[in-house]
């Protein structure tokens, strides 16, 4: 499977629907590279003629913004958004609600207007027009847990798109005690991902105390939609011992399992 | 007569005492940065009425939701029984509105009492809460001392005045059929005459003349101890709530304010400065960015201070202060509140003027870095204030500061800033951006 860069298209006589924003987390982390590969597969398969920046792609500026390194951010948004310009890019899909949100929200403030959707979103749009289907089977008795991301839910109002999805899988889907609106935080934004966590009275980590609850469910698979929380929730589950048994997913994964892509 | 003089220099005395206060709150909160807030003032009008008259967030937890809202209906609706006292006050008059409006008045008194009833019953659930139940978010640590004495005296302010308002009534029922030319007839009143019956029965007609002006009294005098107690205190929400949600930013959660000074900065030395934009000269100081004090803050941040009830809503769905982090975004509201009360009793000798104010101190001498660097800006404080305050900015504000101005913070965060800079990824690899797609074109190779 080949993927092409806005710099490959620039070469050839055609132009992409859209653009696949991968994100940092997407294109270094092992974990979260294997979501930017199931949704590869997805765009693949529903025919979407897409592309991605490659080496030309910059950290959004997210964290350095929300840590308070407003220079950071600014030097990542502007070369970003120069790059953006450069191609002449209109939609961009993301897997990741962090550099969703900014590209979305913060960059038409300086100069980056772009129509931004989410995974999720573009996913139950391509099963809706028939572009893709799920094949039945694969989650049969399996008890999935939803967790809301913050930047997607409560930053961006998307709470149904992701659960859509999941209900057109054949497994049994779960909500947290705590959802949508009141949906618990892994632990990982404004930028906290990169460093410790501050003293705790109670000895609690924050991604602890999200699997713990997200475990009351009793899940076999835990879906996510933010490359962040599933690197949390990874890291919270082993704590607790329970890595064997419980697997945490992207949407976008869950996906790829159901049609073996 | 004598009633009346005193009525009246009471009233004067109250109105001047409260203007003084008022002013004072209003002139603290501009100490804030000046900034315009506009924009479709339709969604604006429509926040008032759904989010600030209609409650709608607070019922997001029915039980208290309820309670509330018996209190703060029967507040609504005892606003009209206190224009009449007013007017009987200032007239000499009795029951003014009672003979004007027939059956109306004792339609809208039955409204009261029944609410009043409601009031009385959720105020003491309230203080049952708070004092034995202790509701977790009402005991956490900021609230030790002042702020549980605060909401204390406010609901025991709303027992007395209830209690008034019912020995009034109470007795006035009973009066009405001894002395009906000084006492108009209101018609049945369902839950006054029962007080009456049970409390007042058997009393002599001077002694129910004396407790019916007590209640009557002392009813007033609640009302204008709570007018001149609310700018000290908590409850200050019940007027501010409404401007509050008013001014509520309106535009994405996910958009933090950008900052147009370090945004032309960064464009002029990456070359893309606009033409004509004249560079600023390279002598001058360096400027301090983010919030250090309250002066940095908006007005609208400051207005968000006072506004605060201090329920803790926010801080018990806040993942840090959840997870015993020192971190609690009511405390962070209640601190900028305490240290704008603090500057501005300093300032009102000097006509609020802030230029070169500095008495050594700063909001960091409230908020510590600790609980600053714990927020994951989760936004779950955001959407949990019932009246719209946003304890999510001032935190980033400074934030900023500590990053850009004093190059402090978590020194985690180093190794993140210098991948930034280098690499444009937040983490510096060996490997190439890209190499994520190697796996898929060798799985179609082989």
């Amino acid at each position: 499977m080949k993927v092409y860069t806005l710099a490959d298209y620039a070469g050839m006589d055609t132009e992409p629907e859209i653009l696949f924003w991968v994100g940092c987390a997407g294109s270094f982390d092992p974990r979260a590279q294997k979501i930017t590969q199931s949704l590869v597969k997805i765009l693949h398969h529903a025919g979407i003629k897409y592309a991605v920046l490659g080496n030309e792609e910059s950290c959004t500026g997210d964290p350095a913004r929300r840590s308070g390194n407003e220079f950071i951010f600014q030097m990542m948004a502007l070369q970003n958004i120069e790059v953006l310009n450069m191609y002449k890019v209109n939609k961009i899909v993301t897997a990741c609600p962090h550099c969703f949100n900014t590209l979305k929200n913060e960059y038409p403030e300086l100069g980056g207007n772009y129509d931004v959707v989410h995974h999720t979103t573009l996913i139950q749009q391509l099963i809706d027009e028939g572009k893709i289907s799920i094949e039945g089977g694969a989650f049969q008795g399996k008890t999935i847990a939803y967790h809301d991301s913050c930047y997607l839910g409560r930053v961006n109002n998307i709470y149904e798109a992701p659960r859509d999805i999941l209900n057109k899988l054949d497994g049994d889907l779960k909500e947290a005690p705590r959802n949508r609106t009141k949906g618990f935080c892994c632990g990982a934004g404004g930028a906290q991902v990169f460093k410790e966590e501050e003293n705790s009275t109670t000895d609690t980590k924050v991604n602890h105390e999200r699997v713990g609850e997200l475990l009351e469910t009793k899940p076999d698979i835990i879906a996510a939609n933010c490359p962040y929380c599933i690197l949390m929730m990874n890291d919270g589950i082993k704590a607790k011992g329970k890595d064997e048994d419980v697997m945490v997913y992207d949407i976008s994964e869950l996906i790829v399992q159901a049609n073996k892509w | 007569m004598v009633q009346q003089i005193i009525f009246l220099a009471l009233l004067g005395l109250v109105s001047f005492l409260a203007f003084k206060s008022y002013r004072h709150i209003y002139k603290s909160i501009m100490l804030g940065k000046g900034m315009v807030i506009s924009g479709d003032s339709g969604a604006r009008w429509k926040n008032v009425f759904l989010v600030a008259f209609g409650q709608k967030k607070m019922f997001t937890r029915f039980i208290p939701a309820m309670l509330h809202l018996f209190i703060y209906v029967a507040f609504l609706f005892t606003q009209i029984e206190l224009v009449e006292i007013i007017i009987d006050g200032v007239l000499g008059r009795h029951r003014f509105f009672a003979s004007a409006l027939g059956g109306l008045y004792t339609l809208i008194i039955n409204s009261i009492e029944f609410l009043s009833l409601g009031a009385l019953i959720s105020t003491i659930i309230f203080l049952w809460r708070r004092n034995m139940l202790k509701v977790p978010r009402l005991v956490m640590p900021e609230m030790k001392g002042w702020p549980t004495l605060d909401a204390n005296y406010i609901l025991i302010a709303e027992i007395v005045l209830i209690t008034a308002i019912f020995t009034m009534n109470g007795c006035d029922s009973l009066l009405q059929k001894l002395d009906p030319s000084h006492y108009p007839d209101t018609g049945h009143l369902a839950i006054s005459s029962i007080v009456g019956n049970v409390f007042f029965a058997g009393l002599s007609e001077s002694t129910l003349h004396f407790l019916e002006r007590a209640g009557w009294w002392l009813h007033i005098i609640v009302v204008f101890g709570f007018l001149l107690y609310l700018p000290i205190s908590k409850h200050l929400h019940i007027l501010l709530a409404f401007p509050n949600v008013f001014y509520a930013k309106l535009t994405s959660r996910g958009e933090m304010s950008n900052m147009p000074e370090i945004m032309n900065e960064v464009k002029s030395m990456m070359g893309l400065g606009d033409a004509g934009e004249e560079e600023p000269p390279m002598t001058e100081e360096l400027p301090d960015f983010g919030c250090k004090d309250i002066f940095d803050l908006s007005w609208k941040n400051i207005l968000d201070a006072y506004t605060c009830t201090e329920c803790g809503r926010c801080s018990s769905v806040c993942p840090a202060s959840q997870t015993g982090k020192k971190l609690s975004p009511r405390k962070v509201m209640m601190d900028i509140r305490d240290r704008t009360t603090e500057v501005a009793a300093a300032l009102k000798e000097k006509n609020y003027d802030k230029t070169a104010y500095d008495d050594g101190k700063s909001l960091f001498d409230y908020i510590s870095e600790e609980e600053l660097f714990a927020c994951t800006t989760c936004n779950a404080c955001v959407e949990a204030c019932p009246v719209m305050i946003n304890p999510l900015e001032p935190i980033l504000e400074l934030r900023r500061y500590k990053i850009l101005t004093e190059s402090a913070g978590p020194g985690d965060w180093l190794p993140m800033f210098t991948a930034l800079e280098n690499t444009g990824s937040v983490w510096q690899m060996p490997n190439e951006r890209f190499d994520w797609a190697k796996p898929l074109e060798e799985a179609e190779e082989g």
